[in-house]
């Protein structure tokens, strides 16, 4: 028990990391049982298996770097991730069920996805930026550099295109702004142009939000610069505007997955499909569900990518509610512990960390949970430590070597 | 920047930490809701994502015959069908799978029409495939998903041609069937009673169709049968128990003269039960099992023989002589003539009656007859004169009464009624003229507006071996409690019916068919030859209408027999059915049968046949 609270550094978030991890590999397993036997499904917890080895491996490393050394390396690699993303979208090559979009990069036998490392560089990135200025993020204005520096890794991360790893950056910048001690009222003026694109589907429910925006800026007229306020309502006009054009630049799959979030039943076979199969498997598993390895949804080949996205499908059919409830709390374990870490840590640069990890892993277990119930679209995105996927579950565990090892700073 | 103050700290940490309180319960209430709440629909919905249902066929009931013998079973047989999909896919899968089948470009174009008739179904796409075809899609099963293999029992007719217008035949039901009300009850794929006996009884012989189920993968490939539910079984149907004489039937089928087109219909004199009833030329049945090809069908269908054509109970001749005791039969009904009453005018070779001339078939005639001779010798003017005595009016009216103008009612489809005037208008309606009296010549002696089918005629002599009604023949035996009244019953004393039959004796005595006297049995009947040809340059048909049993005794088994342009009835007809009718007695009674059976064969193998001349010593066959 000392040993591995030796080993761990913070026995709690690296006891939940382990627990999720093998839970992963147990159900991806599972999700390999199928009647008609497929061979990448199959073997993947085997592969799964020597991956985890592997991230334990470098955890153990990146949880006893120094602190100062990870301050000193998050320009750099933020510099190597804009450097890697702009590749990817030159020589990058497709694999799995996203053949078609090039998110890989190949070298020799190995092949890793840059936007993976390109989270913890934005992490490190924009903690290091917000930690190196003297004072808090006061107004509109101090808003618009955090954001640029996360917005090129976004950026490049949407033209591959990879909207599910794009949100994951947004959730980073917020959590970190929100940590840094931005207030409420601006980080609701940050987000304002995305709420309005997302409305601008519907011109009543937009404008009745632009008029409630106009008068929440109107009423906070002390605290914001004419210019911001001028900034922010011009930013959501045009968000409204520009959504149309927006959405016909949306390649076809991606507006399919729109659309089916809207209306499931649209295309049962087609864009419908994953989300009518994974309900119906969810649904199916009840309260206690059908077995671990019965499912009959995911046997018979009807969930699809029931070993990556949506492996949380398999959870809910095989383990019913009892198993999906007792997975989303280890999760908010998971993450209620790094608040718990930020909280305690008082070095600004650790805390900012701390909180980017929380950001990317509440948008990740968020959407990819939501998605598998439908509440939130589909949008391609693993869970983590618990997904299929060599490049992810590392980039987990860097991630919980980093969150062990910031909490350690003083 | 500086660190920022703990305070601060908790309450951005506490803010954190409802958030990820609200987002987990906001998952969790919806894996809630899913799970728990809706848990059932979706359950339901997961079985019917996995779940086909799929028609298990009943098998048909066995056909027996009147000794127990299969006349028609089933096999098992595989079979390749396709789950309902979308009709283009649907025709991918069938245009792959045509190499494998051996499917024609037009049958793959068929079938996909008849799936986007009715799409709910799984789609037949050929029955009783051969072992090289189930090996190679058994093989090939992971590359056409959504076909499945099965076993459906398949209908063997063991007897082949002898029996194929008695049994007809099966097919899959047409989507013309699937309109008409009286197969309502039926899906596609299903297979039914296309003609015969098959497609009389097709409701008792269907059975009822089970269900089962089978798991699908998404791919729509069978996984295995489910069993969740209780599939509901096939209920086989019920057998057919019949009067028929199997041995009977393929005797008559061995000794029908090959390039000769007629037909043989045999009764049992006790109940009317049908004994044989064959129609040459035959088909096999067995071609239609499965699908007819369509060069097969043209070739049965186009054949100048008329091998689909069933003569006994659709083919409709001039009955001729065989007719000649039912004139007779009228007359005493009538109380118009006696038995042993010689006819006043003599045969010359001619009658006069009403300025008309009428020949014998004789030119030199035969002089005086009463009924035994002139049945015997088969004289037209005896007849005329018993004609004119009944009068055309009640000859007429008799003649329908015993339903010689109405299908006689046996169990198989497709009976034709037979030609005959229902009274004196009937001319008047047909040809638009007034009947002549002398109407009457005609009709007495078998010709005229007369044509009769063999079964037709076969009914009317079984009322004569019976000296009463005439049950409809059938096939079938009844079921208990089951009881068929005559249609109609000859009204003649004991007396009338001995004379009748004693003039029918005469025939195979002395008369015109002696070379078909039988050692064993009594053969008596009435030989016909019908001119069917105004040019007169196609043959006769040729008739026979008897009964036969042990002498000394009632008649067992009635025979009629024609053969389409036989000639001559004497020698072509009525060596068929003294054959059939000793070799249905043989075996009843236990007597081996023999290849040479009739005094004729006798005569020409040169076989010593000293029964017949016996016989012929003695004064009356039932004296010792």
């Amino acid at each position: 028990m000392t040993l591995f609270r030796r080993w761990a550094g913070d026995p709690i978030l690296v006891g939940l990391a382990l627990t999720l991890s093998l839970f992963g590999i147990a159900m991806i397993y599972s999700a390999g049982v199928l009647n008609v036997p497929s061979p990448v499904v199959t073997g993947a917890w085997r592969r799964q298996l020597v991956w985890l080895a592997l991230s334990l491996v470098v955890f153990t490393f990146v949880s006893r770097v120094r602190g100062r050394w990870i301050e000193w390396a998050a320009l750099p690699s933020y510099l190597a991730a804009v450097v890697l993303l702009a590749a990817v979208l030159v020589i990058g090559t497709g694999a799995g069920p996203a053949e078609s979009v090039g998110r890989w990069i190949q070298v020799g036998p190995l092949r890793f996805q840059p936007s993976e490392f390109a989270k913890v560089a934005a992490v490190l990135g924009i903690a290091w930026f917000l930690s190196s200025r003297e004072s808090p993020p006061a107004g509109v204005r101090d808003l618009v550099a955090p954001s640029a520096i996360v917005g090129v890794l976004l950026g490049l991360v949407v033209l591959q295109p990879d909207l599910g790893t794009a949100l994951a950056f947004v959730g980073i910048l917020f959590a970190v702004l929100f940590w840094s001690g931005t207030p409420l009222l601006h980080l609701f003026l940050l987000a304002s142009p995305g709420v309005a694109l997302i409305l601008a589907f519907n011109t009543i429910v937009w404008s009745v939000y632009f008029v409630a925006l106009v008068l929440v800026v109107y009423l906070f007229r002390y605290r914001l610069y004419l210019i911001e306020s001028a900034g922010v309502v011009l930013a959501n006009l045009a968000a409204g505007t520009i959504a149309l054009p927006v959405w016909s630049s949306l390649a076809e799959y991606q507006r399919n997955r729109l659309l089916v979030f809207l209306d499931p039943g649209m295309d049962p076979r087609g864009a419908g499909w994953n989300l009518i199969q994974s309900k119906v498997a969810i649904g199916s598993g009840g309260l206690t569900g059908k077995g671990f390895t019965q499912g009959t949804q995911k046997r018979l080949d009807f969930l699809p990518e029931q070993h990556t996205d949506f492996i949380f499908s398999v959870i809910g059919e095989e383990l019913g509610f009892v198993g999906a409830a007792l997975a989303i709390a280890l999760f908010a374990a998971l993450l209620y512990r790094l608040v718990l870490m930020a909280e305690k840590v008082s070095d600004p640069f650790a805390g900012l960390v701390l909180f980017g990890i929380f950001g990317a892993w509440v948008v990740h277990i968020f959407i990819n949970v939501g998605m598998t119930v439908g509440i939130v679209p589909i949008t391609g995105i693993p869970l983590p430590f618990v997904s299929y996927g060599g490049t992810f579950l590392l980039t987990c565990w860097v991630m919980t070597g980093l969150a062990v090892r910031m909490a350690q700073e003083e | 920047m500086r660190a920022a103050h703990p305070n601060e700290r908790r309450v951005r940490a506490r803010l954190a930490a409802a958030a990820i309180g609200i987002l987990m319960l906001i998952l969790l209430a919806s894996f809630f809701r899913a799970q728990v709440v809706r848990g059932t629909a979706w359950a339901l919905q997961s079985e019917s994502n996995r779940l086909r249902v799929l028609p298990i066929p009943a098998p048909r009931g066995t056909v027996f015959d009147r000794y127990g013998e299969i006349v028609s079973d089933n096999v098992p047989s595989y079979s390749l069908s396709l789950f309902p999909a979308e009709v283009d896919s649907i025709a991918i899968s069938l245009s792959r799978l045509q190499p494998y089948l051996s499917l024609s470009d037009e049958r793959v174009e068929e079938l996909v029409e008849t799936f986007r008739s009715n799409r709910r179904f799984p789609l037949l796409v050929k029955a009783n495939l051969t072992d090289e075809e189930v090996a190679a899609m058994a093989e090939l099963r992971p590359e056409f998903p959504g076909a499945f293999l099965e076993t459906r029992p398949r209908r063997r007719y063991i007897h082949g041609p002898a029996l194929g217008h008695v049994l007809g035949y099966v097919g899959e039901v047409s989507p013309q069937e699937l309109e008409s009300p009286r197969f309502t009850d039926y899906e596609r794929g299903m297979i039914l009673g296309k003609d015969g006996l098959e497609r009389q009884y097709e409701e008792l012989l269907q059975g009822v169709q089970g269900i089962r189920y089978v798991e699908v993968d998404a791919l729509r490939r069978v996984v295995g049968s489910f069993e969740g539910y209780a599939a509901a079984p096939a209920i086989p149907g019920e057998d057919l128990h019949l009067h028929l004489d199997l041995a009977l039937q393929n005797y008559i089928h061995e000794i029908f003269p090959d390039s000769m087109r007629g037909a043989v219909v045999a009764l049992n004199s006790e109940d009317g039960g049908i004994l044989a009833l064959y129609s040459a030329p035959s088909y096999d049945p067995s071609e239609f099992v499965g699908g007819i090809s369509r060069d097969r069908w043209q070739a049965l269908d186009t054949d100048p023989a008329e091998p689909l054509f069933n003569r006994a109970v659709m083919g409709r001749y001039p009955p001729a002589s065989t007719w000649k005791l039912a004139t007779a039969a009228i007359a005493m009904e009538l109380g118009v003539l006696e038995p042993n009453e010689v006819m006043p005018v003599p045969c010359t070779g001619s009658f006069r009656f009403q300025n008309v001339t009428r020949r014998c078939w004789n030119p030199n005639g035969h002089g005086y007859q009463d009924l035994a001779g002139a049945v015997a010798q088969s004289c037209n003017v005896y007849f005329y004169q018993v004609g004119v005595r009944i009068g055309l009016e009640r000859i007429v009216e008799e003649g329908t009464r015993l339903g010689f103008g109405e299908p006689c009612g046996v169990d198989l489809p497709r009976e034709t009624s037979g030609e005959f005037p229902d009274g004196l208008d009937w001319w008047e309606r047909r040809w638009n003229y007034r009947a002549a009296e002398n109407e009457v010549l005609s009709i007495a002696i078998g010709q005229g507006p007369n044509d009769q089918t063999p079964l037709k005629m076969a009914q009317f002599y079984l009322a004569l071996a019976r000296g009463e009604g005439a049950p409809a023949p059938r096939l079938r035996r009844p079921i208990e409690g089951e009881e068929l009244q005559p249609a109609w019953s000859l009204d003649l004393t004991e007396a009338s019916t001995a004379s009748l039959q004693e003039s029918l004796r005469q025939v195979t005595a002395s008369g015109t068919a002696f070379r078909s006297t039988l050692e064993h049995w009594e053969l008596i009947g009435k030989t016909g030859t019908a001119q069917h040809d105004v040019m007169g340059d196609r043959l006769p048909h040729a008739w026979f209408a008897g009964m036969a049993g042990p002498f000394g005794s009632a008649p067992e088994i009635v025979v009629v027999v024609l053969v389409e342009e036989g000639d001559s009835g004497s020698s072509v007809a009525a060596p068929i059915a003294a054959k059939a009718a000793d070799f249905h007695l043989r075996r009843k009674y236990g007597i081996p049968v023999d290849t040479i059976q009739t005094l004729g064969e006798h005569l020409d193998a040169g076989i010593p046949a000293p029964w017949a001349w016996e016989r012929q010593n003695r004064p009356t066959p039932d004296d010792p």
